[in-house]
């Protein structure tokens, strides 16, 4: 069971010049064996997950199952309140009038999906997260401006203050800062 | 003729994804401090005076929805055989509007038309203000507001359910999706932009609100991913709904077995029209941002010729579809259906048929020409004949019905005083939310557009310090 909330002691950040170096950066942390590493950008960077050696994300697959639960209430429900719990007729159409449902189960197919894109995104990341040992650096808010960060945490098998900071140091990192939840 | 060759040779050599989608070559920094700037300056005079005027409309607006809660219906100009007016009039006109956003945000998304990067969240925003106006316009002519929630499947008093093989109800439905997916998707576009708002504010409040509205982003790679697939998904399911909202409008008036209404044209021709529509009020608040705000890089001309091209092929699809209605009609033998077409071009509503024609057909014609297409002073313009005459299209389809099977029947529908205050009040409450959005948030995706900067590339061949250096 993953832990709702996942507890971070320290983090080691280094800050890159461009999105090539942070490429090659995360290369070589992953070459080195690091797990638990991100590579924060005020952008994606297009082939970043590859270098990171990070899967394919699973929310198609979520959303998919839930979209089809919401075709299946959707059809559920017209079929209930117009064939069962109280049928009318109407202008002679059969209480279960197939191509007239179609409108209304489509709408909730994709409401149902859209809300899960949104929702599971928001779980799988394991948001809203408001305190992170990232956020006590000064030099980390430009992440979302024009600069590149790596940032290691303690949680990684490899991770050691001194040894990690130097490694980041050799594949070019700048400006190494260890940071601790306060 | 010999430099017109070099160009093209040159275009020919560049890959398509290396033409500078924004122009002036900013770096990541300029593009940040160009469009947070706005919402971290000194409110301008000229917002307090256009909100001034925006928020009074909508002040007429609250008080003319008051007074048909408490008068009824009877305010409005509406009798039968014109039973719906300017409600679904205006209703159509809105939530039309609403649908180059999603055009904007989904289907050119997913056709990896970058260049819309520089207008989508500006369109995103348009989208979810014009559903918002169109919104109140089938609540309010319900009639009996207080048991407006039996439009929605909950158990109520009579234990009865809504009929479900009812257009209006599909519109219940269709509208409810299109708003809530709009707004979902204008939200997951803003998260990595209010991360930047909250990293740059030193306003202990606006930190908190940014903060928790941007959950804690820190533009990690394990965030993005799964982020770029949540906003791919969306664009994915908002793509069918910019065809199936205004067919599902159209449906309103077709699944109606009125002549002039009863067509199958009418799905593919409101979608068409919606797009048209759309796209010429993004161009009109383009303009007004662009001039009033500067961002000339980011709306820069290259975005607005395309709009217009758009406007183009949407609005030869819309005149090609009111010659066609004419057509159908003529070849169908039907003489009701002949006499009503004939009626709209030449009875007592012509004017408003021949003003629709006019802007509809003849304006977007001027696009052909590359001088008028890339000229600021006549796009804007064009933009706001385009915008009368779709709203008159919609005006015509639901006004010339005054002339029914039945003579004695016949009237000449005119709109009240409290008919105009609620369009005027629509226009005031849309302008508002509108100047609140471009106070209040980054109006471009500041993230997406540095995406698609040259240096944005991994295997940008360029110096990137060169492009910091600029800024400091």
């Amino acid at each position: 069971m993953m832990k709702l909330v996942k507890k971070i002691d320290r983090v080691i950040l280094a800050e890159f010049g461009s999105p090539k170096e942070l490429l090659k950066a995360a290369e070589k942390m992953r070459q080195e064996g690091y797990k638990e590493f991100d590579c924060h950008s005020p952008f994606h960077i297009h082939g970043m997950d590859a270098a990171m050696g990070l899967k394919r994300s699973p929310l198609g697959y979520i959303v998919f199952a839930f979209a089809t639960m919401g075709l299946l209430g959707a059809l559920g429900l017209q079929y209930w309140t117009s064939a069962v719990d109280y049928p009318l007729v109407i202008s002679g159409k059969p209480f279960f009038s197939g191509p007239a449902f179609v409108p209304v189960v489509f709408a909730l197919t994709i409401l149902t999906a859209a809300i899960t894109a949104v929702v599971g995104m928001i779980v799988i990341n394991r948001l809203p997260r408001l305190r992170h040992p990232l956020f006590s650096s000064d030099r980390f808010g430009k992440f979302s401006d024009g600069s590149f960060f790596i940032s290691v945490e303690s949680s990684d098998k490899k991770y050691n203050d001194a040894h990690t900071a130097g490694f980041l140091k050799t594949i070019g990192g700048q400006n190494i800062e260890i940071l601790k939840d306060e | 003729m010999a430099e017109l060759a070099q160009t093209e040779t040159k275009a020919l050599q560049e890959p398509a994804h290396h033409e500078l989608l924004i122009t002036g070559d900013p770096s990541f920094e300029q593009v940040t401090d160009s469009v947070s700037r706005i919402v971290e300056g000194k409110t301008p005079k000229a917002w307090w005076v256009l909100f001034g005027i925006s928020s009074s409309a909508t002040l007429l607006l609250l008080v003319a929805i008051a007074y048909l809660f408490w008068e009824g219906i009877g305010i409005w100009g509406l009798n039968v055989p014109v039973a719906w007016g300017l409600a679904i009039v205006n209703l159509v006109f809105w939530i039309g509007i609403g649908h180059a956003g999603t055009l904007i945000s989904a289907v050119l998304f997913l056709l990896r038309q970058r260049w819309r990067t520089s207008i989508n969240r500006f369109a995103e925003a348009m989208t979810i203000f014009a559903v918002i106006c169109a919104l109140i316009f089938p609540a309010i002519h319900v009639g009996r507001i207080w048991v407006v929630y039996y439009i929605f499947p909950i158990p109520n008093q009579m234990s009865i359910w809504p009929n479900f093989r009812s257009p209006l109800l599909w519109d219940v439905f269709a509208f409810g999706t299109y708003f809530t997916v709009s707004l979902l998707f204008w939200y997951v576009g803003l998260i990595p932009d209010l991360a930047t708002l909250r990293e740059r504010t030193t306003n202990r409040i606006k930190k908190i609100v940014f903060g928790v509205l941007s959950l804690g982003w820190h533009g990690g790679n394990k965030q993005w991913k799964h982020y770029e697939m949540a906003y791919l998904i969306l664009a994915a399911i908002a793509t069918p709904l910019v065809l199936s909202v205004h067919s599902i409008v159209s449906m309103d008036f077709a699944v109606s077995l009125l002549p002039g209404w009863h067509t199958t044209i009418f799905p593919p021709y409101f979608v068409a029209g919606a797009i048209f529509s759309g796209f010429a009020m993004v161009m009109t608040l383009a303009i007004l941002t662009r001039a009033t705000l500067g961002l000339k890089d980011i709306f820069n001309m290259r975005v607005l010729e395309r709009m217009n091209l758009i406007m183009l092929v949407t609005g030869s699809m819309v005149g090609y579809a009111y010659a066609m209605e004419f057509f159908i009609a003529w070849y169908s033998g039907n003489e009701y259906e002949m006499f009503a077409f004939v009626n709209r071009a030449f009875g007592p509503y012509a004017w408003a048929y021949w003003i629709m024609i006019s802007c509809n057909v003849i304006v977007p014609q001027f696009f052909w020409s590359k001088r008028l297409r890339t000229n600021i002073a006549f796009m804007f313009i064009a933009s706001i004949l385009i915008n009368i005459g779709m709203w008159f299209e919609r005006f015509v389809i639901v006004v010339t019905l005054s002339r029914d099977y039945l003579p004695s029947a016949w009237g000449y529908y005119t709109p009240t005083f409290w008919d105009i205050a609620i369009l005027i009040g629509s226009f005031g409450l849309f302008f508002s939310l509108f100047l609140l959005f471009l106070r209040f948030l980054p109006m471009a995706a500041m993230s997406e557009v540095k995406g698609v900067l040259p240096q944005a590339d991994p295997h940008y061949a360029g110096n990137i310090q060169a492009h910091s250096q600029a800024v400091s």
